[in-house]
């Protein structure tokens, strides 16, 4: 779809916004303004009637304004692809389902509008569920369209059927099986509409051929949620007044902000509160980049390879303010010891969040950037926590995130390196600080999963929203690849796209080089390889003796050279004095780079709560553990 | 630099070395607060719900259940008056927590359309077939009239005795008939329907609101059922 009428809107639409209008009692956000978010055509840009059900399928993507689609041919999504021959829907066709599924999934992070996979039947469903499955659990929008057997087949075992809806009920918001080929595009843009509408999640719409190639002139609805599905935007203004009443009087305030500070645009505003009231800001993964790393009240990421002050702060406070965060157990750990004197705000556009780990004091069921103005406008003075402040600063200097650097090497300095010693193998942090330092503030991090992952939230300072694409729920290696290809295709082109990645979570996907290099898409990966399942090695040391069963790969194929052979740049860092100027030679590559950095094995991950431990008392080497 | 001392960490305060708070909270992440310190113990209730009567509904109510370990006792389905519309009702065992984070999740569900937690006092019947040998057929209609069943079968060697009513009255009827000798027996879940003008599950905006909580949860600002 190359034009998005905005300022056209049909005639029959106009009538449908008095209508919505009228009904002030609902409690849904009104879709009236659809025509312009979605992009919908107006009647004059409007393309041929729809003939087939597939058509209509790819007219409910392009009314909602998708650009991109990732996915894989094959049998039963044929006629999808059919009918995407004809339309503006750029597709990337990608070497493996999962890759489709990630590429969607952080073109959805990045944008913030649904990405869209497509897969084939059987195999090619099932390969998208774990992407799927990661989308659910960071609430990431995601749309997924399925092939199926013909439904006359369905239920027979017929060729590469497999019972999609089924497979993918617990890992979806929602999915459909189309049944109705009139019905089929509206299946669709009702999917669209779910998966980012509330709180975002993958929608999956099993689409049988027999659907998609039988004939219908019937063009598929705006998109819109199902009646059944609501939400509230703004919360009870009685629990917002006593919530600043709290707040107000609390002395060690913190906030806690999670994704759906991000997914909800909600940064701005939680910045300007916390700053206006000067309390100290705690991330979660998701929500790195939702408060800037270099700001004074920044406490950075808590949990378990938190920063130490982060959890020391989450750990005395008195008052919490959690937006848009589901406590899940990476980050409080013990249920028992997590912010033990804490009165807890929690904010979140889904009810079922409140008191589901964490019991909430002041329950604010809505959306997370309204709810906050609402507080925002609530709290007539700010909260007396100055002496609150200067502990959280002293934590921050005791528990610095300072390294060491063999020799004279200072952190700041990396132009110095000549003084390094030849022999000492490259930290880890050292490198994920120098493509920081030689990258824009909007440049956007993805990662595979393990120690390298941890090591790009700890050492590189973020400070935009939707800068940082990982796996955090599900943890799924091997996602860092095709969510660099995601968010290379929806970051403005100003933005560079490092993926930090480990060797294992490399070897996972990296196929998807081949993407990369047919698109020609400009993204460097720094695979921070330490010839280990890093993560699993440390934890094999501090907790099962050091004995490294199935953690060693004690060889790895030269990454660089792999790259070479997939027609992407290589490029290989083994000494500190040439990590400079090696990534500034991989950054100006335009196409896809790939540098293997060889860094120090035995590197490990600190500070550490181990699971279901007491987060302020986090280790910060392996002896305390 | 050998691997252990590469190994080292960070520096800082070691944790033995750091202000620790003595406050807990307990497993469902309340303050344990003496004032409030409740222990939240279980308890049986009926959930009505209804749905969009479509395929995969009552699969994705079920798998719901057995994917957050939630406590289900029995689950019924029915048709409503209205064709594109059904009934599910649940009844579960969990602390109050628990049911609050069952009517959470359930509504969630995009086919679900709303959900109510019943009041103690609402109607709630079940129904048994008991099949029995019927040696001392005399015998057996005294206890089956005691109950208030009905034989809906007999022949020479076996009579199978129809009862409704509460869960309690069934248990009591199926253990008196064991003197028999029960040859197998098939039990539905719990059906219910709330007293009086109260609309047991129906759609926020066409629901009376004369209904009471039944559950006290522990939180002031617990947010209300649909109706
Ligand atoms: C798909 C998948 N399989 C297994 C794991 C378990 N796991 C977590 S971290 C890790 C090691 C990752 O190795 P690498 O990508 O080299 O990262 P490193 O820790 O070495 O930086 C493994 C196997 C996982 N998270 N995801
Ligand atoms: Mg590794």
């Amino acid at each position: 779809m190359s034009e998005r009428a905005t300022s056209v809107t049909p005639p029959e639409e106009q009538h449908d916004d008095q209508d919505q209008n009228q009904n002030q009692d609902a409690q849904q956000p009104q879709h009236d303004a659809e025509t312009d978010e979605f992009g919908a055509p107006s009647a004059e840009t409007r393309a041929e009637p729809v003939t087939t059900g597939a058509e209509s399928v790819v007219r409910a993507l392009e009314n909602a304004g998708v650009e991109y689609a990732f996915g894989v041919q094959g049998g039963a999504i044929m006629p999808i692809y059919d009918a995407l021959y004809d339309s503006e829907i750029h597709h990337v066709t990608m070497a493996h389902e999962q890759g489709a599924a990630h590429a969607a999934d952080a073109y959805g992070i990045v944008s913030g509008e649904p990405g869209v996979c497509l897969a084939t039947s059987g195999p090619g469903a099932t390969n998208l569920v774990t992407g799927i499955a990661d989308a659910d659990m960071d609430s990431d929008p995601l749309l997924a369209l399925t092939g199926q057997v013909p439904t006359e087949l369905v239920g027979n075992d017929a060729f590469q059927e497999t019972d999609t809806t089924g497979v993918t009920t617990p890992v979806t918001k929602d999915n459909t099986f189309a049944a109705d080929p009139d019905g089929v595009g509206t299946d669709v843009s009702e999917a669209f509409a779910l998966a980012r509408e509330g709180r975002p999640g993958p929608t999956l719409v099993d689409l049988p051929k027999d659907v998609t190639t039988a004939d219908t002139d019937a063009e598929p609805d705006t998109p819109a949620t199902p009646d059944t599905y609501e939400f509230t935007e703004e919360a009870d203004p009685e629990i917002v007044a006593a919530a600043a009443e709290q707040i107000k009087d609390a002395n060690r305030p913190v906030m806690l902000l999670g994704g759906g500070v991000i997914k909800g645009e909600a940064s701005e505003t939680c910045r300007e509160f916390a700053i206006e009231h000067e309390i100290p800001v705690i991330t979660t993964m998701p929500a790195i980049g939702a408060f800037p790393e270099d700001h004074e009240l920044a406490m950075e990421m808590a949990g378990m390879h938190g920063t130490g002050y982060a959890n020391m702060a989450i750990t005395h406070c008195d008052t919490m303010v959690a937006v848009g965060t589901r406590f899940d157990d990476r980050l409080t750990g013990g249920i028992e010891t997590f912010a033990p004197d804490a009165e807890i705000v929690h904010v979140d556009i889904d009810p079922a969040e409140i008191s589901k780990n964490i019991h909430a004091d002041y329950p604010l069921v809505g959306d997370a950037d309204t709810v906050v103005s609402q507080l925002s406008h609530a709290v007539e003075r700010s909260p007396q926590a100055t002496k609150w402040r200067a502990q959280c600063q002293q934590w921050k200097s005791d528990y610095s995130m300072a390294y060491d650097v063999p020799s004279e090497q200072s952190t700041d300095e990396p132009s110095t390196s000549s003084k390094i010693p030849e022999d000492e193998p490259v930290r880890p942090e050292f490198v994920v600080e120098a493509l920081d330092e030689a990258t824009s503030d909007r440049a956007v991090v993805t990662t595979g999963v393990g120690q390298h992952q941890m090591w790009a939230c700890q050492y590189w300072t973020f400070t935009e929203p939707r800068t940082w694409v990982s796996s955090h729920g599900l943890g799924a290696m091997g996602y860092g690849l095709p969510a660099a290809i995601g968010a290379r295709l929806a970051a403005d082109d100003d933005q560079e796209v490092v993926c930090i990645d480990g060797d294992g979570s490399f070897l996972m996907t990296l196929q998807g080089l081949s993407v990369a290099v047919r698109e020609n898409l400009d993204i460097t990966v720094a695979v921070l390889n330490n010839e280990y399942i890093g993560m699993v090695r440390q934890w094999q040391d501090a907790f099962f003796e050091g004995r490294h069963s199935a953690s060693e790969y004690g060889w790895t194929p030269e990454f660089d050279t792999i790259a070479e052979a997939f027609g992407a740049t290589g490029f290989r860092i083994d000494d500190y004095d040439e990590v400079a100027d090696t990534i500034a030679a991989a950054l100006s590559e335009d196409g896809p780079s790939v540098i293997d950095v060889h860094i120090d094995p035995q590197a490990n991950v600190y500070p550490m709560v181990p699971s279901g431990g007491d987060n302020g008392q986090f280790a910060l080497a392996e002896d305390q553990l | 630099m050998s691997d252990e001392e590469r190994r080292r960490g960070l520096d800082g305060p070691a944790p033995d070395e750091r202000p620790t708070p003595t406050g807990r909270r307990n497993e469902q992440g309340i303050r344990i607060d003496p004032a409030v310190e409740a222990t939240h113990e279980p308890r049986r209730t009926v959930i009505s719900t209804l749905v969009e009567h479509e395929p995969g509904v009552l699969s994705d109510v079920s798998g719901l259940f057995s994917r957050r370990q939630f406590n289900i006792e029995s689950l019924t389905v029915g048709p409503t008056t209205d064709e594109e519309r059904a009934r599910i009702t649940l009844v579960v065992e969990e602390p109050d927590p628990g049911i609050d984070q069952i009517k959470k999740q359930l509504r969630k569900l995009v086919p679900v359309i709303s959900v109510r937690e019943l009041e103690s006092d609402a109607m709630r019947r079940e129904l048994a077939l008991v099949k029995i040998d019927a040696d001392e057929p005399a015998q057996v209609s005294a206890v089956a009239d005691m109950y208030d069943g009905k034989t809906v079968d007999s022949c020479p060697e076996t009579a199978t005795i129809e009862i409704t009513g509460s869960r309690q009255k069934i248990d009591a009827a199926i253990e008196t008939f064991e003197q028999f000798g029960i040859r197998e027996i098939d039990r539905t879940g719990t059906t219910a329907l709330a007293r009086g003008t109260q609309s047991t599950a129906a759609p926020a905006s066409t629901t009376e609101s004369t209904a009471t909580e039944a559950s006290q949860p522990q939180n002031q600002y617990a947010p209300a059922d649909d109706d």
